[in-house]
């Protein structure tokens, strides 16, 4: 299949759908209050943009807040579990655990002990992205051959140099997997957070719409809400070309003697 | 003396592997540890560079004792290693780095890289050469370290056949402007005869050194070694265990 079409056909797909979406809305005569169409949607989006606008600037800077605090804390833990097998006993397990339980029962908890503010959204944030991070990043440092850290150990480099130079660079590809993923959850965990009780961001002004009934302008804000989590997930796209120069090499002089 | 192995004994997972393993090598000569696969051949290499320790006898370099991680030492893995996130110029110049002087090294290996056949790639990934050129950068980053004593881990066993022709005969070319020690561990008998001055045949269990051969001669060729039927027949029979004279 070529490269375009691959691109192609879920895109028509998508439109496919949306226009069947559309036609039913219209030749049943299903009301607004009940279904919306996709236009109806497009509308009040367009109509509430100066609203979204501002509420998805508050709920991305939670996003990236917490995306932020998740790395490091992963990179931290990670390097912790991956020096001592005991910590990583002790770490891991909980880490699971922590991992079951669900993020909107959590997010009152959090309210009642941090407030109203953007504290409690950041760290529903850091709860549903850190998992991920620490994980494929933990992961991808365990995979090292073992050659890599006694060609560094030889050569006389300590421990810290084995890990700047070998460790964290070998498993930077797993940790763009892990944030890649992390990324996509950001901005549902923030919404989640804001859902709970805020004052600002998409997840309150999707309550305020469903409070009046405007399903109108729920859709819209799931599709913002969509839009953005595909924005968190190509910035980290974007990054690891930044990172990762040698993977996105140009295809020069392969297979030379 | 330049490296004085005496009465080594390991155990590998509780089994004996070394017992009473002992030899020498002389400075500047490369000798060649040839023997079947999982003797502990490479497990030398490990104990020489102190990845690994021994359990008895002991090792010395210009008659001085060595106990772990030793500076004498360059070791040269089957597999080049080369980080796949560092251009050749940053991944042949890694131990400049470690040691703190990477631009000396940098400048050392400008001079190096026509030398090795790979002029005009110091910007390259290492995903963009072929095997033989990977396995030449990671002998030129095992060159630029300050060690005397080179260890070769069956450097060109990952390669295929015409590929470790070349690489062979570019050692061969290369070994007067090495100027250093080398051990080669290998399992390939005309690879052996090919490079070494003196050949070491590692057999048995426990392990020691089985047998020796020298070969003397200075000009080495495809056509000479072809001719050296008997010595490979010598060689061969004695890693299967048929002859243990010393030659």
């Amino acid at each position: 299949m070529k490269k375009s079409s691959r691109a192609a056909l879920p895109a028509l797909a998508i439109i496919a759908l949306l226009a069947l979406w559309e036609a039913l809305v219209r030749l049943m005569d299903i009301p607004a209050y009940v279904l919306p169409s996709p236009s109806a949607v497009l509308a009040a989006l367009w109509e509430d943009r100066a609203a979204l606008l501002q509420h998805s600037g508050i709920t991305v800077a939670e996003a990236l807040g917490g995306m932020g605090i998740s790395l490091v804390l992963a990179v931290a833990l990670g390097m912790l579990m991956d020096v001592s097998e005991k910590v990583k006993a002790i770490l891991y397990p909980i880490l699971v655990v922590t991992q079951t339980v669900p993020m909107i029962v959590l997010s009152p908890i959090l309210i009642l002990y941090l407030g109203f503010g953007a504290a409690p959204k950041i760290l529903t944030v850091v709860l549903m992205c850190f998992f991920p991070i620490v994980v494929s990043f933990t992961d991808g440092m365990g995979q090292i051959a073992p050659g890599y850290v006694n060609l560094i150990r030889t050569y006389g480099g300590n421990t810290i140099q084995v890990y700047t130079l070998v460790k964290i660079p070998y498993a930077l590809p797993a940790l763009f997997s892990g944030l890649k993923v992390a990324a996509t959850y950001s901005i549902s965990g923030a919404v989640v957070g804001e859902w709970v009780a805020s004052q600002a961001g998409i997840g309150y002004y999707l309550l305020r719409v469903k409070n009046s009934y405007a399903l109108d302008k729920m859709f819209a804000s799931v599709l913002v809400i969509i839009l953005l989590s595909l924005m968190m997930n190509g910035l980290i796209t974007l990054l690891q070309r930044l990172c990762l120069p040698h993977l996105y090499r140009k295809d020069q002089g392969r297979n030379r003697k | 003396m330049k490296l004085k192995v005496d009465n080594i004994a390991f155990r590998y997972a509780e089994e004996p592997l070394f017992q009473g393993l002992s030899f020498n090598v002389a400075a500047g000569e490369f000798v060649s540890i040839l023997g079947p696969s999982g003797c502990g051949k490479s497990t030398i290499l490990n104990l020489l560079a102190g990845i690994l320790a021994p359990e008895g006898g002991s090792m010395a370099v210009d008659g001085v004792p060595i106990r772990g991680m030793s500076s004498h030492f360059a070791y040269m893995p089957q597999n080049d290693l080369l980080f796949p996130w560092k251009t050749i110029m940053q991944n042949v110049c890694l131990h400049g780095r470690l040691r703190g002087n990477e631009k000396a090294a940098r400048e050392r290996a400008l001079k190096l890289f026509p030398l090795f056949g790979l002029a005009s790639y110091e910007n390259a990934w290492p995903s963009d050469l072929s095997g033989g050129m990977r396995q030449r950068a990671a002998f030129l980053r095992t060159a630029l370290c300050d060690a005397d004593i080179l260890l070769l881990d069956e450097p060109f066993g990952a390669l295929d056949v015409i590929s470790r022709g070349d690489m062979q005969d570019w050692l061969v070319s290369m070994k007067q402007h090495l100027g250093r020690t080398c051990l080669l561990v290998t399992h390939d008998i005309d690879e052996a005869i090919f490079l070494s001055d003196r050949i070491l045949v590692l057999g048995g269990r426990p392990a020691s050194i089985r047998s020796e051969y020298r070969v003397t001669e200075a000009n080495r060729t495809r056509d000479w070694l072809y001719a050296q039927g008997e010595l490979r027949h010598r060689l061969h029979d004695s890693i299967r265990g048929l002859e243990t004279k010393k030659c």
